[in-house]
């Protein structure tokens, strides 16, 4: 069990404002912080770090404080056994592949794990390169079992997919599931995406100017069992044309493009450049705003 | 024409690599603290480790000389403490030297710590490492350019000095008279063939050092 409780003021683009959150994480969930960007995500997942200092508040994970203002515990990040994977990959450019991993070990007889690690995200040939000369999408996947490869009591990833295309940020989540489903270590994911949200967590919690203004399954959160829907996909509206008594909507999905039908009353509050949520039921496709 | 003698060369490059040595080992950690302190008053220690490159090098030599005389508390202490006698011994040369090279190396080696990217350092402490660790393996290795350039810089910098030199060393012959002041000598004495080879080398082995240095440099950029 994680508890964070934390308070820090901030200054944002849009003037000053105070992180106040209180959340727990049970087990060994997979949960993210879902928000816009200036809502203190990232300063959230900082605190947890030990990266950022909060004001004041209390941070335990299992029966270790890692943080209480009260008592003046501030342990550093060092102490705090976490791993955290960042936007921009952060492998250290002076290293190989190989040299970042094992820079990461606590116990030289993890030495072996490397190889192991390697392959599962199917990296094994590039093992003496330096990073410079992998693509985003294999550096990243490097960050990522490179923060498995330390072992950590808790996970943080701080939108880790943001730079990727579609494809490999699909792949990339099936991979963090596979490795979260294997390890089992508690995770909290930042992200701003929901497309993300949908495929991997088991809980969210959604930030609005530093405070969380709901918390659920995914499902929840976004009203989706209402639903029901079979598959379902977030995109971007490109183009709203009138057809006699319907409207055809063309949506930007990843790469794909998709025209769905929408009805008068639907289509009346969207604007091209919405960011909608598609699913279909057994028979037709669902559009809605998000 | 009479056969150079090489003593004052030797001086001179010996010099260079007592002071350079020494330089790597405290501009090194103190250009760290002067890159990463938020300390108030960090701007005066800035400002000292700059002053050597706008006051006249006989102004720092001027005040070393009144430091370590034997009339001095410093100078007395010394000697009699720890039988080191600063002025006028090749001791007050690097400590002069040290002094006066000191910006050459801490203030690229600074320039490129503040430039380095703190999410890479932050990342290496989130993997456990303190910041000695972090330091050694992924601050200093990134930032081996500016590290050259300060040992380069700073090499070339005490070969061709000569106003701390004289003041602190007293161009003794055989123990502090550097190339530079063997120059300034012969020339007094009329020696021209002999200022002459002496400028000739100081001007060759300056143009060797810094022409490998920067084609070293342009290899490192493309390879980057």
């Amino acid at each position: 069990m994680i508890k964070i409780k934390v308070k820090k003021a901030l200054v944002s683009s849009r003037g000053p404002f105070q992180i106040n959150i209180d959340m727990n994480i049970p087990g060994k969930d997979l949960v993210t912080l879902f928000g816009p960007s200036g809502s203190g995500k990232t300063t959230i997942l900082r605190m947890i770090a030990g990266l950022t200092v909060p004001d004041e508040g209390l941070i335990t994970v299992d029966d270790e404080v890692w943080f209480d203002s009260d008592k003046k515990i501030n342990r550093s990040v060092q102490e705090r056994q976490i791993s955290v994977v960042f936007q921009d990959y952060n492998l250290f450019p002076n290293m190989t592949v190989r040299e970042n991993l094992r820079y990461a070990l606590q116990d030289k007889k993890d030495e072996g794990l490397i190889n192991e690690f390697l392959e599962i995200v199917h990296l094994s040939g590039l093992a003496d390169r330096l990073p410079a000369t992998l693509s985003g999408g294999q550096q990243q996947r490097v960050a990522l079992i490179r923060a498995f490869l330390r072992r950590p009591k808790l996970f943080l990833l701080d939108e880790p997919l943001s730079a990727l295309d579609f494809e490999m940020r699909l792949k990339l989540q099936d991979e963090i599931q596979a490795l979260h489903e294997r390890f089992m270590i508690p995770t909290v994911f930042v992200t701003h995406d929901l497309g993300e949200i949908f495929k991997l967590s088991q809980r969210i919690f959604v930030l609005e100017e530093g405070k969380i203004s709901r918390s659920g399954k995914p499902g929840e959160v976004f009203g989706e069992d209402m639903l029901s829907g079979k598959f379902k996909f977030v995109g971007n509206i490109l183009t709203l044309e009138k057809e006699d008594f319907i409207y055809i909507v063309t949506v930007q999905i990843g790469n794909n493009i998709t025209k769905v039908v929408a009805t008068e009353d639907e289509a009346r509050d969207w604007r091209v450049g919405d960011r909608v949520l598609v699913s279909a039921k057994a028979f037709n496709p669902i559009i809605m705003k998000v | 024409m009479m056969a150079l003698d090489w003593g004052p060369l030797l001086i001179s490059l010996r010099l260079a690599v007592v002071t350079t040595l020494i330089l790597l080992v405290i501009g090194l950690p103190l250009a760290y603290g002067l890159a990463f302190s938020k300390r108030r008053w960090n701007f005066l220690l800035e400002s000292m480790v700059s002053l050597p490159l706008v006051l006249p090098p006989t102004v720092l030599g001027f005040y070393l000389l009144l430091l370590f005389s034997s009339q001095s508390f410093m100078g007395h202490f010394l000697e009699k403490y720890f039988g080191v006698k600063v002025v006028f011994s090749f001791t007050g040369l690097v400590v002069g030297s040290v002094l006066f090279s000191l910006p050459f190396m801490v203030n690229p080696v600074k320039a490129a710590f503040q430039s380095f990217p703190a999410r890479l350092l932050e990342a290496s402490y989130a993997l456990g490492r303190s910041k000695r660790e972090t330091f050694f393996q992924v601050l200093l290795p990134n930032v081996r350019p500016a590290v050259l350039s300060g040992i380069v810089m700073s090499f070339a910098h005490t070969l061709g000095e000569f106003g701390v030199v004289l003041m602190l060393g007293g161009n003794i012959p055989g123990e502090t008279r550097v190339a530079s002041l063997a120059i300034y000598s012969e020339v007094e004495n009329l020696n021209y063939g002999q200022a002459h080879m002496y400028a000739g080398v100081l001007v060759c082995v300056s143009m060797l050092i810094l022409g490998v240095f920067y084609f070293l440099n342009r290899r490192a950029v493309q390879i980057f």
